[in-house]
């Protein structure tokens, strides 16, 4: 296991070495030894352009690949030891589940009998011991990928995991299965994980830390719940979180933001804002229905249900405004005119389109 | 007016892929077929597209056969999850094209191609090639060719798979207004999500292993799963399924717990029955309640997700907020015995809350 440092790292694709049109903006990113990150972002953010400097895959354009202290920039993948799972499983699907397993060890000319308790050991880890003399393919997806996985920890001393959406073709039903053992594997083998997804529920649920890429920067890093509750750009409130997080304009006159003809608590110190628009964030699962005015409350109007099963996802016009409202199933559904309220511990406010620190 | 399918079946090799299907499409309603992968849920729209033959059964469109049409006179349109579209035409001609060929004049069938890429928010882009497109704008050029047709079956594999996730979420709520104005034709579209299933389904039919399991609206599908496997199916997590029994007027859970019979299942006889709980409506309890081994746990944001190990098995816990618990620690599982769902040993639902 490793600590992977990327120096200045930056990648541009443009043969001619036009630095403007950068995949990666040159970037300085330490991955700390045995952490779980995920690379999260939409098609064409850099987040594979990353993980692929990170194996080897792309020699990036400017910076240096660190693995502990050790430069390793210009080592090509095979040398680096990384286990890698792709979006669809890598098997041979003629050879039998031992024989894929063991195929790295045969290539590096183990003896039979150290390979055969080596395999043994991996099988048992990834539950397929009984399936080791079945044909690969006789397999499901989510077998699949786990031996994709254990071809890679056959080996001693891996480097790092690095996984590109490694859970695409699973059918939701058992991405819970095969996220739970994936975690007990990265766990039991201390392993420093690079996962890169679309999913925001994926990078959520898997990830110690969540690195939010766009446009080939990262624009946040940060744990689960700082990404939800303190999203620092309004691009990461949208991306994160569903629905997207709820943005109002407003303005700060000094003493209080005002939306809607409404003087808004909001735990900001306002004399400290800049004068004149902002945005207010509130995440849909803040918002509430009230039944009395009061602080913080505005008149809405419902103007569609949308209903997902084990949530239901109100639409609302708030002075002139969209707004998305959850709630959980079996809560009584809102129709007509109602009053919302902005929970004043809720708000989070933004100066061109990026989270003001100005808290009371 | 109505596609109406009478147990459809289609064999290979004797082991069926679509197994006695029987049910009812109408016109301007969307249909979501939800199911897991290797459901059928492609063949199905495949044999209705004509490109897979069948076994056995009927499929009538407006009291004709559809069956005994050959694909090129069946008036279906398909959008797949894989973009497909003319690379070498315009945004604007790889709509206008197949109105073309159906007899529309150039002017005619661009001015309709233009008013449908209206509704799907491609206006500005009539002129690019569809390589000059981001993914989910290349699928819009695929459903705009599809719905400008006006075709009597609108078939719909999984359009949004490939979409980020986002994006997906986006589409989701657009489609829903897009649909809602499609009126003369049948809409089918399948998914494995059930969210996107809830949301744009009219009708929420749920297909597992080539067979049709329930078909019905989202609410009722959702509320009365009639199996289990569908209570697994249409729940994200899927449900939670404890096995134990009806006794003496208590609901006996295995290692020694009980539960109040609740009045839903008063008028259920005494027996072995399977009990289901959404993980969302499971809770941590106090001291009195049964103790769970935490095996795993993650979080999400807003919430997090406990997985235990009971003495009666394997539950999965969803609560609000950000929680840690360690591996192996001991918390308390309070089951609310008002949202039990009971099942026959046979997996049919026979109470629910």
């Amino acid at each position: 296991m490793a600590q992977i440092t990327l120096r200045g790292v930056g990648h541009s694709y443009a043969s001619t070495g036009h630095e403007e049109a950068w995949a990666l903006n040159p970037l300085d990113l330490v991955w700390d030894d045995g952490r779980t990150y995920a690379l999260l972002g939409p098609s064409g953010c850099g987040k594979t352009t990353m993980l692929n400097i990170i194996s080897g895959l792309v020699r990036p354009t400017r910076g240096r690949v660190l693995f502990d202290e050790r430069d390793v920039t210009d080592m090509p993948t095979a040398k680096r030891n990384i286990a890698q799972v792709f979006q669809f499983p890598v098997i041979y699907g003629a050879m039998s589940v031992y024989e894929n397993l063991a195929f790295p060890l045969v290539c590096r000319k183990w003896p039979r009998e150290r390979i055969a308790r080596k395999v043994a050991e991996i099988a048992d880890v990834l539950d397929l011991g009984r399936e080791l003399r079945r044909p690969a393919r006789a397999l499901t997806a989510a077998e699949k990928q786990l031996i994709s996985l254990g071809r890679g920890l056959v080996r001693e001393d891996v480097t790092a995991l690095l996984m590109d959406e490694p859970l695409t073709v699973i059918d939701p039903q058992f991405k819970f299965f095969l996220r739970r053992k994936l975690r007990e594997i990265i766990e039991r083998f201390r392993l420093t994980v690079v996962y890169v997804t679309h999913d925001q529920n994926e990078a959520m649920t898997f990830a110690d830390e969540v690195v939010v890429m766009n446009e080939g920067r990262v624009i946040q890093r940060g744990s689960p719940e700082e990404l939800f509750e303190y999203p620092r750009t309004t691009y990461v409130g949208y991306f994160i979180g569903s629905p997207a997080m709820n943005l109002f304009p407003a303005s700060a006159d000094g003493t209080a933001l005002v939306f809607g003809g409404s003087r808004l608590g909001s735990g900001y110190e306002v004399a400290a804002l800049p004068p004149g628009k902002v945005e207010v964030g509130v995440r849909p699962e803040y918002l509430e229905l009230v039944s009395e005015p009061g602080e913080n409350t505005l008149p809405a109007t419902v103007t569609g249900i949308l209903d997902e099963g084990s949530i239901r996802v109100v639409a609302l016009m708030v002075a002139g405004e969209r707004a998305r409202l959850s709630i959980p199933r079996g809560r009584q559904v809102p129709s007509g005119d109602v009053l919302v309220r902005l929970p004043e511990d809720k708000i989070r406010v933004y100066v061109e389109g990026v989270l003001a620190t100005a808290r009371a | 007016m109505a596609l109406i399918a009478d147990h459809l079946t289609l064999e290979v090799d004797r082991v069926p892929h679509l197994d006695g299907l029987s049910f009812t499409l109408e016109r301007g309603r969307l249909h979501t077929l939800i199911g897991r992968t290797l459901a059928g849920k492609t063949t199905l729209l495949r044999a209705i597209a004509g490109l897979e033959r069948i076994d056995r059964g009927s499929l009538d469109l407006d009291g004709e056969s559809f069956l005994a049409r050959p694909v090129w006179e069946r008036d279906v349109a398909m959008v797949y999850e894989q973009f497909i579209n003319y690379p070498h035409l315009s945004v604007l001609d790889n709509v206008a094209f197949p109105l073309r060929r159906r007899g529309l004049s150039a002017d005619a069938a661009r001015e309709r191609a233009r008013t449908v890429l209206e509704r799907v928010s491609l206006v500005g882009f009539e002129k690019r090639r569809p390589s000059q497109l981001s993914g989910g704008q290349q699928q819009r050029v695929a459903l705009a060719r599809a719905l400008a047709r006006g075709a009597d079956v609108l078939l719909l594999d999984e359009p949004l798979a490939n979409l980020d996730y986002k994006l997906r979420e986006q589409m989701r709520e657009e489609l829903r207004g897009l649909f809602s104005d499609q009126g003369g034709s049948i809409v089918l579209y399948t998914t494995t999500e059930p969210a996107e299933a809830m949301v744009l389904g009219d009708v929420v039919l749920v297909m597992h292993e080539g067979r049709m399991l329930q078909m019905g609206p989202p609410d009722e599908v959702f509320d009365r799963p009639a199996t289990t496997t569908v209570a697994g199916i249409v729940n994200d997590p899927p449900m939670n399924i404890v096995d134990a029994a009806i006794e003496d007027g208590l609901i006996r859970l295995g290692g020694g717990r009980s539960l109040p019979l609740p009045m839903h299942m008063r008028g259920l006889p005494p027996g072995n029955y399977r009990f289901g709980l959404r993980a969302n409506e499971l809770k941590l309890g106090s001291t009195d309640d049964a103790v769970g081994t935490v095996t795993f746990s993650e979080v999400s944001g807003s919430e997090t997700f406990i997985h235990v190990d009971t003495g009666f098995g394997p539950l999965v816990i969803q609560i609000e907020g950000v929680h840690r618990f360690a591996l192996d620690a001991a918390v308390p599982v309070a089951i609310d015995q008002e949202r039990l769902f009971a099942f026959d040993p046979n997996d049919r639902l026979v109470a629910a809350p």
